[in-house]
């Protein structure tokens, strides 16, 4: 950004007046049209604007939706029937905001390992990464309460269980509890309630995304190769060249998205929540959405005290902390280097990490007392809860001074030119 | 679809709600499809509380929905010990668990017949006493509580449904073309499983047809886009 | 991409071809957009259980000549009124000049149906509902801004500027009217 010009004339007196009043055109070509991109982005890169096109697709259909839904414990679940049976649409605009909520995590986790492949979280883009993890926890929290609206059994044990992890913390949990569900109990005031946060919460989610795009724009991009960019010669235009191609990515995303619509849209949800909401029968197995389900498994791995800390506020405490330590990442990677392309042993650590988080994902999933790999389920969930903490507060650190990457190249321009004259078979980079 | 229908009203309905079907759902197409005078004359069979009418009720019409069991709740509370659950959506509110790793294939496959499967296997999996070496979750030999029936497919084994089937229970008119259906529990349950799957997500063959449509039609603008892309990188080295 | 150079060579020179892409792309690209936005809008209008009520059938038998009643229709208050045969007299007898708003009394009722004036109770004039058998013309007299109309419904005096609006209606059987 720093040595980029901005190119816009006004091209007459109308665009000249607005231009020195409100530059809005100014500031569209220069952020959306003629930012200087690096030009070696693999399709890695192109999630930034799939999640940007999901979060417009979760709104509108989600505004949709509002004017059909019925806040009220009595209504609601037959308010989602209703739309699903009556209103024009109803059936495929309920789905797309379901099954969307899952391709939105899906496209998130994928971004998230692509910066912790390529190290985009390493200075000067830490605010960029923080801001990033925001939006993270911001979403986990309107999907929580999104999952809540239809007011099914799921929905409300669900409920019941999250809001409970508030009462592990000592002395002021029971009070806040009070304060979360407005009841004893969650009931209609904290369907309300969900229901008024759910419609705000991506609104503020929009605002923290237009602070990490500002927060992208400042440095520009990290890239495959992980070094800065030195001159024009390394970047092309955002458009055409990455609105295209991101865009030919977003249609891709969208077939396995139209799939689970049309075809399969309450396979990533649980049928028990077509079961109206019973606060006397819990159904026989709780499980949270797949997306939530590495986080419940370290929740749930901790099943004995700690000194004086009981077994419920540990889980708390390492839930908790499994999405806090993000926020710390810049400063516990100490490697200079910031692709993992060039870090031989990073690398392994790095797969193995991705491994170990499906692995949690599938632990979660998993009956308690159940045993997976000839390991009990308990067992097993504790062993890759170590691995996710070791990797953050040990591996990173301390690899990043052990570790001898390998040479670098000089800028992005000579690796592109080595790679073709090469003629290697850039499978990933193109 | 019809005979499922028939097999709800006759048998089910006795007992189960389907408080989010209307009569005017009966003649839409993916469903039993029945004419319009066909609705018409099967909604006015029951009458609809109505306080704008003078005597509080008035015979249905085809916007009005299924009407309830014909018992109070507390009635039915009392009879049975708990309230037999809606069948609105109940074919999917129930699912068969695959084992590890077939259910994956599901993602794949538009499989979503767990519940119609359950369905039939719960209404076929009655047996008069407890199988020799049945276990309950401890593995302890079965005993079945007072007044449940065993059943094969039901969590627990044990519920409170008496078997709703038996062979011959509801008579099935003269069908088109005069194939002969079987009156068994077997085609009883079939029937009536197809029904639910129906009454639980009415516009499910609407839907899947349109979604062909859709994916060809992503399948083609993402080629396009593809050349589109591919054009305009060719003249880059990158 | 192995071949990525040699492609850029063959492509190069056909700049006809690339036109056609971008605009194909374009014009498919609009079409997905456009087939996105319907069903939002779509959505809006009146869903399948407001739709199934739309028409109604109400039985005519239990209204005895001089009797009326109202039913609901639409959401809306429908007077159905058994005329006697004074009041249909009365109405084929005011001749057409002296309306506001001419309609013969034929064309207010259905034929061999005279006896049934089907009308949608709200006044032409700002809505409220009126109040039958007063006024003047032995018709509805609206108690809000004192429109007044005749036993077929047409106004003859006050601000309403048309007669009372007729649902579409038929009638299936003898005492079995279909609304809508």
């Amino acid at each position: 950004m720093a040595s980029h010009e901005s190119s816009y004339t006004p091209g007459n007196p109308v665009e000249k007046w607005l231009d020195d009043r409100l530059p809005i055109i100014r500031f569209s070509k220069e952020h959306l049209m003629d930012y200087p991109t690096p030009k070696n982005l693999n399709y890695w890169w192109t999630f930034g604007g799939i999640l940007a096109v999901m979060l417009v697709v979760q709104i509108v259909t989600g505004i949709v939706l509002a004017m059909h839904y019925a806040p009220n414990v009595a209504l609601a679940f037959d308010s989602l029937e209703h739309i699903r049976r009556d209103v024009s649409g109803g059936r495929i605009i309920q789905a797309v905001h379901a099954v969307g909520a899952s391709m939105f995590f899906a496209a998130v986790y994928l971004h998230i390992f692509r910066g912790l492949y390529f190290g985009s979280y390493k200075a000067p883009r830490e605010i960029l990464w923080i801001l990033g993890v925001l939006i993270f926890v911001l979403m986990m929290a309107t999907a929580f309460m999104g999952y809540v609206l239809p007011w099914g059994q799921m929905s409300y044990w669900a409920a019941q269980v999250i809001t409970n992890i508030f009462a592990a913390i000592p002395i002021v949990g029971e009070p806040i509890l009070l304060l979360l569900r407005g009841g004893f109990t969650v009931d209609n005031a904290t369907l309300n309630r969900f229901f008024s946060l759910h419609y705000l919460l991506p609104f503020v989610i929009a605002a923290v995304v237009a602070l990490h795009i500002w927060a992208l724009h400042v440095p520009g991009n990290n890239n495959p190769i992980g070094v800065e960019v030195k001159s024009s010669r390394d970047t092309v235009p955002f458009h055409p060249y990455y609105t295209m191609k991101d865009l030919f990515a977003i249609i891709v995303f969208f077939i396995p998205f139209a799939w689970f619509v049309f075809f399969a849209p309450d396979i990533l949800g649980h049928s028990d929540n077509y079961i109206q909401a019973n606060s006397l029968v819990t159904p026989a197995h709780i499980v949270p959405e797949w997306y939530f389900l590495p986080f419940y498994a370290i929740l749930r791995a901790i099943d004995f005290n700690i000194l004086f800390i009981d077994s419920k506020l540990g889980g708390v405490i390492f839930f908790g902390g499994s999405i806090l330590i993000l926020f710390f990442l810049p400063w516990l990677d100490t490697s200079k280097v910031r692709s993992g392309t060039f870090r031989p042993i990073f690398k392994w650590f790095f797969w193995l990490f991705v491994v170990n988080f499906v692995m949690l994902a599938y632990l979660g999933a998993s009956a308690a007392d159940s045993s997976v790999l000839g390991l009990s389920v308990a067992d097993f969930s504790k062993l890759c809860t170590a691995y996710y903490f070791l990797y953050f507060l040990v591996i990173l650190p301390l690899l990043g001074r052990l570790e001898t990457p390998r040479s670098l190249p000089e800028s992005i321009s000579e690796a592109v030119l080595k790679k073709s004259a090469g003629g290697s078979s850039a499978a990933a980079a193109h | 679809m019809q005979r499922g229908f028939q097999v709800f009203r006759e048998v089910c309905a006795g007992c189960h709600g389907a408080r989010l079907m209307a009569f005017r759902n009966l003649g839409e197409s993916g469903g039993p499809e029945f004419s319009e005078a066909q609705v018409k004359a099967l909604a006015a069979e029951y009458e609809v509380a109505d306080a704008e009418v003078e005597s509080g009720v008035r015979p249905g019409v085809a916007a009005d929905r299924w009407l309830g069991t014909g018992q109070s709740n507390a009635d039915m509370i009392a009879t049975f010990g708990i309230l037999p659950p809606d069948f609105s959506a109940v074919a999917k509110g129930r699912n068969t668990s695959q084992p590890f790793p077939w259910w994956i294939l599901n993602y794949v496959t538009p499989y979503a017949e767990g519940g119609p499967d359950y369905i039939h296997a719960l209404l076929t999996g009655y047996h008069e006493e407890v199988p020799e070496g049945a276990v309950d979750s401890e593995g302890k030999p079965f005993e079945l509580p007072e007044g449940k029936y065993y059943n094969d497919y039901f969590p627990g084994h044990a519920i409170g449904m008496a078997p709703p089937l038996s062979d011959g229970v509801v008579t099935y008119g003269e069908s088109e073309g005069g194939v002969v259906v079987p009156e068994t529990v077997d085609q009883y349950s079939r029937d009536v499983a197809a029904f639910l799957m129906w009454v639980a997500e009415p516009h499910l063959v609407a839907r899947k047809e349109a979604g062909l449509q859709i994916i060809v039609f992503l399948i083609l603008f993402a080629g396009l886009m593809y050349a589109v892309k591919r054009r305009l990188w060719a003249k880059i080295e990158h | 991409m192995a071949t990525q150079s040699s492609t850029a060579h063959q492509d190069a020179p056909n700049p006809g071809r690339r036109d056609f892409l971008y605009v194909a792309a374009g014009a498919v690209g609009a079409v997905g957009v456009a087939g996105a936005v319907w069903p939002l809008i779509n959505q809006l209008n009146p869903d399948a259980s407001v739709l199934a009520l739309a028409s109604a059938e109400f039985d005519l038998s239990a209204v005895e000549e001089g009797q009326s009643l109202t039913v609901k229709w639409r959401g809306m208050p429908v007077f159905i009124r058994h005329r006697t045969a004074t009041e249909i007299e009365e109405a084929k007898a005011v001749p057409l000049s002296d309306l506001k708003d001419p309609q013969t009394d034929a064309q207010r009722v259905k034929e061999g149906h005279e006896q049934w004036l089907i009308m949608i109770a709200t006044c032409t004039h700002l809505g409220c509902i009126p109040v039958g058998e007063s006024g003047e013309f032995g018709g509805w007299f609206c108690p809000c801004h004192g429109s007044q109309f005749d036993t077929a419904g047409r106004i003859r005096k006050g601000p309403a500027p048309t007669n009372l609006v007729l649902p579409p209606y038929e009638f299936i059987s003898d005492t079995q009217v279909k609304i809508g």
